[in-house]
C-alpha cells in the first residue's frame, strides 16, 4: 500500500469517525427530545437553542467525571471490556453505504461482516460484568449474552432472507434491486461482474417481504438492549448490569456503542426494507437520513411507551415465536427464489406469517388484556366513565 | 449485624446459589430498605429482609414533646400521607380530651386526606411503572401530584410536612381562593388520572408483567394483618371508613373498590379505583361544606385526663393504629404506631421466595411501602 493510500484510508476513517459521534449526538438529542414531548415536558432547553448542545454538555460532563475502578476488579478484563464492545459498533459503518458511492470499503459479503462483527460485542458485555467483579454485573452480562444469542439466530435469519431474495450480500447491490431498473442498472452492472443472480424486485422489499422487517426490528430492539428488550441493564432490578461499575470516560464508551447499534439497525432496516438511499428529489445521503431516522424515532417511541419484559418471557418471544417465524421467513423467501414466483406470492406468504404471530399475540398478550377490561367495565386504552 | 453467613439455606437452595444484597442503596427498594436474596440463576430460592435504616426513634420522641408538637412527628410517619397521619393523631388526643370539633373543620379535613390519598397513589403509580421499565406514567402521574402539592402549599404553607390539622380542629381556615384552585385541580386531576392510567393499566406488556405474580390468598393475607389496598386486592371488602365510619365519612356516597385475584396487577388497580372514588368523596364534601369555626381549642395547652385511646384510621397504605397513654401531663406517656406498610411488608419474604428476582422488585413495589413508616 503505497503512503498516500493509506493517508486516504485515514482520513476516510476519520470523518467515518466524526460523522458517527455527530449521528450519536443527534441521536441523544432527539431521544431526550422525543421523550419530553411523549411525556409533556420540554426536553432539554437550556444549552443552545432548542437544548441542541445537551448531547455536548452530556459528553463533557462524563469525560471530566472521575474514572473508578473498583479495587477488586479485574483491571485488564475491566479495561478491555469498552473496547470490544465499541470496535464492531465502528467496524459495521466502514461497509453501510449512505449513497451509492459514499461508502468507505464496499464489500461483497457486507451483511456477512456485520452480522459476525455484532456478535463480538457481546463479549465484551460479558468481560464488562465479570471483570467489575459486581454480582449486578455478573447477572446482567450473563442475561446479555442469554438474550444476544437468542436473539441473533432470528436477526441473521431475516438477513439471509434477504440475501436470498435479493441474491446478494452487497449492501449497495440489496438496496440497488430494491429501486427502478435505470437508477440500479449501473450498480447491478458493476457487481455482476463477482456474481450474476441477482434479483431485481423494483420495490422496496417492505412491500414484498413485511414479515422480514417486522422481525428483524424486534431481533434489532433486543440486540441492541431498547425497551422493551432492556433486560440486560435493567435500571430498576440490577441497576445498569454489566455498567453498573463504569463512571465516567469508560462507561460513556458503553453509551456511544449503544446508540451507534441503534443507528446502525436502523440504517439497515432502511437499507434491507426501504431501498436504502433512493428516493426522488432529494440526495441520496438525504434519503437514507431519513429513512433511518424514521426508525430511530420509532425505537424511541416504544421506548416511552412500553415498559420492560421479564427475562423468561423474553426467551419464550425469541425462541418460541421469533425462531419458527425467521425460519418461515427463510422458507418462504426461498421458495419464492426457487420457483421464481411474482413478487406478490411472497407479499402474501409473508403476509399470511405475520397474521400468525399476530394472533399468537393476541393469544399471549392481547386476550388477558381484553378479560381484564371486560371485567372491570372498561375499554383499554379509551377514557371511561368514571361513576 | 446480620452477615452473608447467618442466611439460612433453605432446602431447594443448591451449591450453585448466589447471594445477592438489593439494597439499602438499590434504586427499586423505595427507600432504605435491604433484602438479601439468594439466587439460584434469575429464581429468588431464600429471601431474608432487613429493616431499620431509616429508625428515628419517633415513638420515643413523641414522649418529651408537649401534645401539639407531636404532630410534626407524625408528619415524618408516612411522608407520603401527611395529612392522614396527621388526622388520626388529632383524632386521638381529641377523643382523649373528650373534644368535638368543628363541622367545617372535618370536612376541610376530609378533603384534605382524600386529596393526599390521590398523591400517595399516584406516586405509587408512577413509581411502580417505573419498578417495571416503562418510565412515561412516572411523568403523568407526578404532574398531578404536583398539582396536589401546589394546593397543599396554599393551603398549609408547605407542600410535604404540613403541621396543618391541630388538636381541636385546624391551624387556621382555608385561603380566600381555595374554592377556585380545587375546582381548577379536580378537573385537571381527572385528566392526569385518566391519563396515566390509560396508558398503563390495560398496556399489554405491563399486564403480562404483573398478573399472575405475587399472588397472596385472602386467608394469608388476613394472617399477615395486611390492610388497605393490598387486603381489598384479595376480595376482602375491608376499608375503616365504611365499616366503622369515622368523620363524616357517613354522609358520602363512595364505594370500596374490590378485586377477587390478589396478584400485583389488582393491587395496582384498586388504588387507580380508588383515586376516582377519593375525588368524588372531595366532590361531595366540597358541596356539603358548611361555613363556620375550624378549631375550638385555639392554642391552648393540651393537658388530657390520664386515660389511653386506640384510634384508627383508613390511610392510603391500609390502616394506621396510634394507641395513646396519657398521664395526665402535657406529654404522651405512650405512644404506639400500627404502621400499615410495615405488616403488608411481612409478607414479603413469602411472597418473593421462588419468583424471578425482576418479579421480587415489582411484588415489593406493589406492597408500597413508606419506609419511614416501616421503621419509625
Amino acid at each position: 500500500m503505497k503512503g498516500l493510500d493509506i493517508l486516504i484510508l485515514t482520513a476516510t476513517l476519520f470523518s467515518v469517525f466524526t460523522a458517527l459521534s455527530v449521528a450519536v449526538l443527534s441521536l441523544i438529542w432527539i431521544e431526550r427530545k422525543l421523550l419530553g414531548r411523549l411525556q409533556r415536558r420540554l426536553g432539554p432547553t437550556r444549552t443552545g437553542p432548542f437544548g441542541l448542545l445537551q448531547p455536548v454538555a452530556d459528553g463533557i460532563k462524563l469525560i471530566v467525571k472521575e474514572d473508578l475502578v473498583p479495587s477488586w476488579a479485574d483491571r485488564i478484563i475491566f479495561w478491555t471490556a469498552p473496547l470490544l464492545v465499541i470496535i464492531p459498533s465502528f467496524m459495521i459503518w466502514v461497509t453501510i453505504p449512505i449513497s451509492r458511492n459514499l461508502v468507505v470499503e464496499n464489500l461483497d459479503l457486507g451483511l456477512f461482516v456485520i452480522v459476525a462483527l455484532l456478535v463480538i460485542s457481546i463479549l465484551g458485555l460479558v468481560l464488562a460484568g465479570w471483570g467489575s467483579a459486581n454480582k449486578y454485573g455478573a447477572l446482567g452480562s450473563l442475561r446479555a449474552a442469554a438474550q444476544l444469542v437468542s436473539y441473533e439466530v432470528p436477526l441473521v435469519l431475516v438477513v439471509i432472507s434477504v440475501a436470498v431474495i435479493s441474491g446478494s450480500m452487497d449492501l449497495r447491490v440489496i438496496s440497488a434491486i430494491q429501486v427502478p431498473l435505470d437508477t440500479a442498472q449501473p450498480i447491478l452492472d458493476e457487481a455482476r461482474s463477482n456474481f450474476s443472480n441477482f434479483n431485481h424486485v423494483g420495490l422496496p422489499l417492505i412491500f414484498i417481504f413485511p414479515l422480514g422487517l417486522v422481525i428483524f426490528l424486534l431481533a434489532g430492539l433486543a440486540e441492541v438492549g431498547r425497551t422493551p428488550f432492556d433486560i440486560y441493564f435493567a435500571e430498576s432490578e440490577i441497576v445498569g448490569g454489566p455498567f453498573v461499575e463504569y463512571s465516567g470516560a469508560h462507561w460513556s464508551v458503553f453509551f456511544l456503542a449503544e446508540y451507534m447499534n441503534t443507528f446502525a439497525v436502523a440504517a439497515l432496516a432502511g437499507l434491507l426494507f426501504l431501498g436504502g438511499w433512493y428516493g426522488p428529489i432529494l440526495p441520496e445521503w438525504a434519503w437514507f437520513l431519513i429513512k433511518t431516522y424514521f426508525f430511530v424515532v420509532i425505537i424511541f417511541w416504544i421506548r416511552g411507551t412500553f415498559p420492560r419484559l421479564r427475562i423468561d418471557q423474553l426467551m419464550a418471544f425469541g425462541w418460541k415465536v421469533l425462531m419458527p417465524l425467521s425460519l418461515m421467513a427463510v422458507i418462504t423467501a426461498a421458495i419464492y427464489r426457487f420457483y421464481e414466483w411474482p413478487a406478490w406470492s411472497l407479499t402474501l406468504m409473508s403476509l399470511s406469517g405475520l397474521i400468525v404471530v399476530g394472533f399468537a399475540f393476541y393469544l399471549k398478550y392481547t386476550r388477558p388484556v381484553l378479560r381484564l377490561a371486560k371485567k372491570y367495565g372498561h375499554r383499554p386504552g379509551g377514557i371511561r366513565n368514571v361513576r | 449485624m446480620v452477615s452473608y453467613d447467618d442466611v439460612p439455606i433453605s432446602d431447594s437452595s443448591s451449591e450453585f446459589d448466589m447471594l445477592l444484597n438489593m439494597g439499602p442503596q438499590h434504586p427499586s427498594t423505595h427507600g432504605v430498605f435491604r433484602m438479601l436474596l439468594k439466587i439460584d440463576g434469575e429464581v429468588v430460592t431464600h429471601a431474608e429482609p432487613h429493616i431499620g435504616y431509616l429508625h428515628r426513634g419517633s415513638e420515643r420522641l413523641t414522649e418529651v414533646e408537649q401534645y401539639h408538637q407531636v404532630v410534626t412527628l407524625m408528619d415524618r410517619l408516612d411522608y407520603l400521607s401527611n395529612f392522614n397521619n396527621e388526622w388520626v393523631y388529632c383524632r386521638a388526643v381529641e377523643k382523649l380530651i373528650g373534644v368535638e370539633i368543628p363541622e367545617r373543620a372535618e370536612y376541610i379535613r376530609v378533603i384534605l386526606g382524600e386529596l393526599n390519598r390521590i398523591a400517595s397513589h399516584l406516586l405509587f403509580i408512577g413509581t411502580f411503572g417505573l419498578d417495571i421499565g416503562a418510565m412515561t406514567p412516572v411523568m403523568f402521574a407526578f404532574r398531578g401530584r404536583e398539582r396536589i402539592q401546589g394546593l397543599f402549599e396554599s393551603v398549609s404553607g408547605a407542600r410535604m410536612m404540613h403541621n396543618y390539622f391541630h388538636i381541636g380542629g385546624l391551624k387556621e381556615d382555608l385561603p380566600e381562593n381555595f374554592s377556585d384552585n380545587i375546582s381548577q385541580l379536580i378537573l385537571r386531576l381527572r385528566e392526569d388520572i385518566e391519563e396515566t392510567d390509560r396508558l398503563l393499566s390495560f398496556n399489554e406488556l405491563f399486564v403480562s408483567r404483573t398478573k399472575g405474580v405475587g399472588i397472596i390468598s385472602k386467608d394469608l393475607a388476613i394472617d399477615y394483618g395486611w390492610t388497605g389496598p393490598g387486603l381489598r386486592a384479595c376480595g376482602v371488602r375491608y376499608d375503616v371508613r365504611k365499616s366503622e365510619p369515622y368523620s363524616v365519612y357517613d354522609r358520602f356516597d363512595f364505594k370500596i373498590p374490590t378485586t377477587l385475584d390478589g396478584d400485583c396487577w389488582d393491587r395496582y388497580f384498586v388504588r387507580v379505583m380508588e383515586m376516582y372514588e377519593s375525588l368524588s368523596i372531595v366532590e361531595q364534601a366540597l358541596e356539603q361544606m358548611p361555613e363556620g369555626p375550624v378549631n375550638v381549642l385555639g392554642r391552648r395547652l393540651v393537658r388530657p385526663p390520664k386515660n389511653d385511646v386506640y384510634m384508627k384510621a383508613e390511610n392510603p397504605r391500609g390502616e394506621i393504629g396510634i394507641y395513646l397513654i396519657s398521664d395526665g401531663s402535657d406529654k404522651p406517656y405512650r405512644l404506639k404506631v400500627r404502621p400499615p406498610s410495615f405488616c403488608n411488608l411481612s409478607a414479603l419474604k413469602e411472597l418473593i421466595t421462588d419468583s424471578y428476582v425482576a418479579d421480587a422488585v415489582v411484588i415489593l413495589g406493589s406492597l408500597d411501602i413508606v419506609l419511614g413508616e416501616v421503621d419509625r
